[in-house]
């Protein structure tokens, strides 16, 4: 496999070269949508690892996407914490979470898995409600933006800034992306994809599937999370919203677009997702519909994702 | 990183050598509007809540706007131009509501957003408001708005806040319905304003809150949460909103027969709803708060009757094309009141164009008062521009007969309170 690694590689750089060149290219709307859209992509990337690479289904993914949103916000909201500490300390509840909520979950498996992550994360998004004195409960908080600016060596950066905005999510965004890439190629990734297609078989060969298991679900949680602070800090909003169901299926529906275990698969659904909303919704407010027709079109002809199908047909190497 | 990037090749000039590379990707999209010209027309954003949980308020909400816009075109429009409404729908999510307010300011080109109701949609897009530099007048009730963690883009001119109402309606339930008042409310943050502001508000008229009884906002069913109000209540003051209400009020009569404590609501849980629904019989004889009157009154100003009439409901606070289908009159003439409120400002500060957006948020800061008529229908109102918010008077109905008539209106003063921060000190 080694001698074809010229080429993902390569493809890889060109995406994130277009996203940078992208900053320059387009109009102002798109430049904040797609700064908001690479965050998310970056939630479907970590989705993506526990479903498309374990094969894991989760319903609850909601829940690591707002522990970094909230151990992010919350951090800057009441103890004044800077831009980097809080974004450390997202990712810190993240990890915490998931490691948590996977010893218990990785218990069951298929359909018991989906409904015991989906009231993990019930419970999480009630708790949210509960303790609305300090989460602000279905309103959600307000980060201001002179909380959201990162001083580095004398050098102010202002996230609220359209193209440091950018910049950051890309940073996020190529950061995940790569390191997806080298977790996808690496020695346990392919243990990973090896417990999907087969865990008795898996186990047998001497490997812990549980501790491999274990390891995706916090590497996805993290990700997440990563995802739910950039949120938090890049756009400044908190609110239980993001907790709910609808933001546990979305991501799914993302990477099942784009194609689950494919790299770029995650990017390619969110986008896909988001403007079929965005250019639809301008002509009727029956744009769900149209949302679930694309949807079906795309189950019927692109079983395997957009991503996914191209692989199968045409691109044998993509990652 | 930022400013690396800026100096080297700024977006702007990167812009027009790419034109030729954009204009293959260009859709409806895409397209790019000229800035304002003084013949253009104002542009304002209506921010609608036409999907989701908010979509029978949004709908109203839309009405109401098209019948302000109407008169205002008839009679002129705003510094000589006609107002032009651009609506997207929001979806009543936060996330949406944020991208929409981003794609108005940048996309559209609007002069102003407008027009939010649900209080999450409103502090989720509050961020995108100030960030683009864009004047958001929100028609919401929240107190999201007053109490300063918004920032300085945000307004709430045309309808008061949840607290300020909250207060007003203490002097007449203390004197009125009784001094021993039981809460039940819905465990969120709708509940939480209720649960917060009454019970101070009622300690300085010399009444007590004896209970505060949470309801779970996933409940389908509520007789188990009755015995929990004590034997000596004198009042009920309940806030329960969503489909559960018939439900709730149907046990709740169940629960007490023909011999209940006073009941006292606020009729944000019947908006839209018909008071003669199966199942809501056991409210006649209660009384609820209205922010403006369902029903056609008596007394009503030829204001009120033309505001009625250009809005299209009947006497019964229905739609004139369809009886069946009630409005949100408690709440819509916000939106009629709020556009008043812009053209007011805009005329003031001789707004011209975007780059005035300074200019309009200062203008409309300085506004003191409105004065009842055609432009505030439902009555006169005090501006405090320190924290963005309005005050007025609220009514206090009887449902009898089916039907429900206003038996007290409080005064402006009893719903004011002591400003919690200022907006004006905030950079513009």
């Amino acid at each position: 496999m080694r001698h074809d690694g010229f080429k993902p590689a390569a493809l890889h750089v060109a995406v994130i070269a277009l996203l940078f060149a992208l900053n320059f290219m387009l109009p102002d709307y798109h430049h904040g949508l797609l700064a908001r859209i690479m965050v998310l992509a970056v939630f479907a990337m970590g989705y993506n690892l526990l479903f498309g690479y374990v094969g894991l289904l989760s319903l609850g993914h909601a829940m690591f996407f707002s522990a970094g949103l909230y151990g992010s916000g919350l951090a800057i909201y009441h103890l004044g914490w800077s831009v980097p500490a809080a974004f450390g300390a997202g990712l810190v509840s993240g990890a915490a979470l998931s490691l948590v909520i996977g010893l218990l979950a990785l218990r069951t498996t298929g359909v018991a898995f989906m409904i015991v992550t989906m009231m993990f994360a019930q419970v999480f998004y009630l708790s949210i409600l509960y303790f609305a004195q300090w989460t602000g409960g279905d309103q959600g908080l307000v980060l201001q933006q002179s909380q959201r600016l990162i001083e580095v060596g004398g050098v102010t950066l202002d996230l609220t800034e359209p193209v440091t905005r950018y910049m950051a999510a890309l940073g996020l965004f190529s950061v995940v992306l790569v390191a997806t890439l080298f977790i996808a190629r690496s020695a346990f990734g392919r243990v990973l994809v090896a417990i999907r297609e087969n865990e008795e078989r898996t186990k047998m060969l001497g490997y812990d599937t549980f501790a491999n298991k274990l390891a995706a679900v916090v590497a996805s949680g993290v990700i997440c999370a990563a995802s739910g602070a950039a949120y938090a800090l890049l756009f400044g909003y908190v609110g239980s919203t993001l907790a709910s169901v609808q933001y546990s299926i979305l991501p799914l529906l993302w990477v099942l677009l784009g194609g689950a275990a494919t790299t770029l698969g995650p990017l390619v659904g969110t986008v896909f997702m988001y403007y079929v909303i965005d250019v639809t919704s301008g002509y009727t407010s029956a744009y769900m519909l149209v949302v679930g027709i694309a949807l079906i079109l795309l189950v019927l002809y692109f079983p395997k994702g957009v991503l996914g199908t191209i692989r199968d047909r045409w691109v044998r190497w993509l990652p | 990183m930022s400013s690396f990037i800026r100096k080297s090749i700024t977006r702007r000039t990167a812009l027009k050598g790419f034109g030729a590379a954009a204009g293959l990707v260009a859709g409806p999209g895409f397209v790019r509007y000229s800035q304002a010209q003084s013949s253009e027309p104002i542009r304002i954003g209506f921010q609608a809540h036409r999907t989701g949980i908010g979509a029978s308020y949004g709908r109203w909400y839309e009405r109401t706007t098209n019948a302000a816009v109407k008169a205002i075109n008839a009679a002129g429009g705003i510094n000589g131009r006609q107002v032009e409404i651009i609506v997207e729908d929001d979806g009543t999510d936060p996330g949406r509501g944020a991208e929409v307010v981003g794609k108005f300011a940048n996309q559209h080109k609007v002069d102003v957003a407008f027009g939010t109701l649900f209080s999450h949609v409103v502090i989720g897009s509050a961020p995108a408001a100030g960030e683009n530099k864009l004047p958001y007048y929100v028609v919401s009730e929240g107190h999201h708005v007053a109490s300063t963690k918004l920032n300085r883009y945000v307004f709430q001119p045309g309808i008061t806040d949840v607290k300020s109402q909250i207060q007003a309606m203490a002097p007449w339930i203390a004197s009125n319905a009784g001094k021993k008042v039981t809460q039940i409310f819905p465990d969120f943050a709708f509940g939480y304003d209720h649960r917060d502001y009454l019970p101070p508000a009622l300690k300085a008229q010399g009444a007590d809150v004896i209970a505060q009884i949470a309801i779970p906002p996933t409940e389908s069913s509520f007789t188990k949460y009755f015995p929990q109000i004590p034997a000596d209540t004198d009042v009920i003051y309940h806030v329960m909103v969503g489909p559960a209400v018939l439900t709730f009020v149907k046990e709740l009569g169940e629960f007490y027969g023909s011999n209940r404590p006073q009941l006292f609501g606020f009729i944000d849980s019947l908006e839209a709803v018909d008071v003669n629904s199966p199942g809501l019989e056991f409210l006649e004889g209660s009384h609820f708060w209205e922010g403006s009157p369902r029903y056609a009154q008596p007394d009503d100003s030829d204001a009120q009757k033309a505001y009625r009439a250009a809005v299209g409901i009947d006497d019964n606070g229905a739609s004139v094309d369809d009886p069946k289908d009630i409005s949100t009159a408690a709440h819509m003439f916000g939106c009629w009141e709020t556009l008043y409120v812009i053209k007011k400002a805009m005329e003031d500060s001789g707004y011209q164009g975007r780059d005035d957006a300074a200019k309009l948020v200062e203008a409309t800061e300085a506004l003191t008062e409105f004065a009842e008529g055609p432009e505030h229908p439902q009555g006169p109102k005090i501006f405090n521009g320190k924290i963005h918010q309005c005050f007025g008077i609220q009514n206090i109905s009887k449902l009898e007969g089916g039907r429900l008539n206003v038996v007290h209106k409080t005064s402006i003063e009893d719903g004011m309170y002591e400003p919690e921060g200022d907006y004006t000190t905030q950079p513009l």
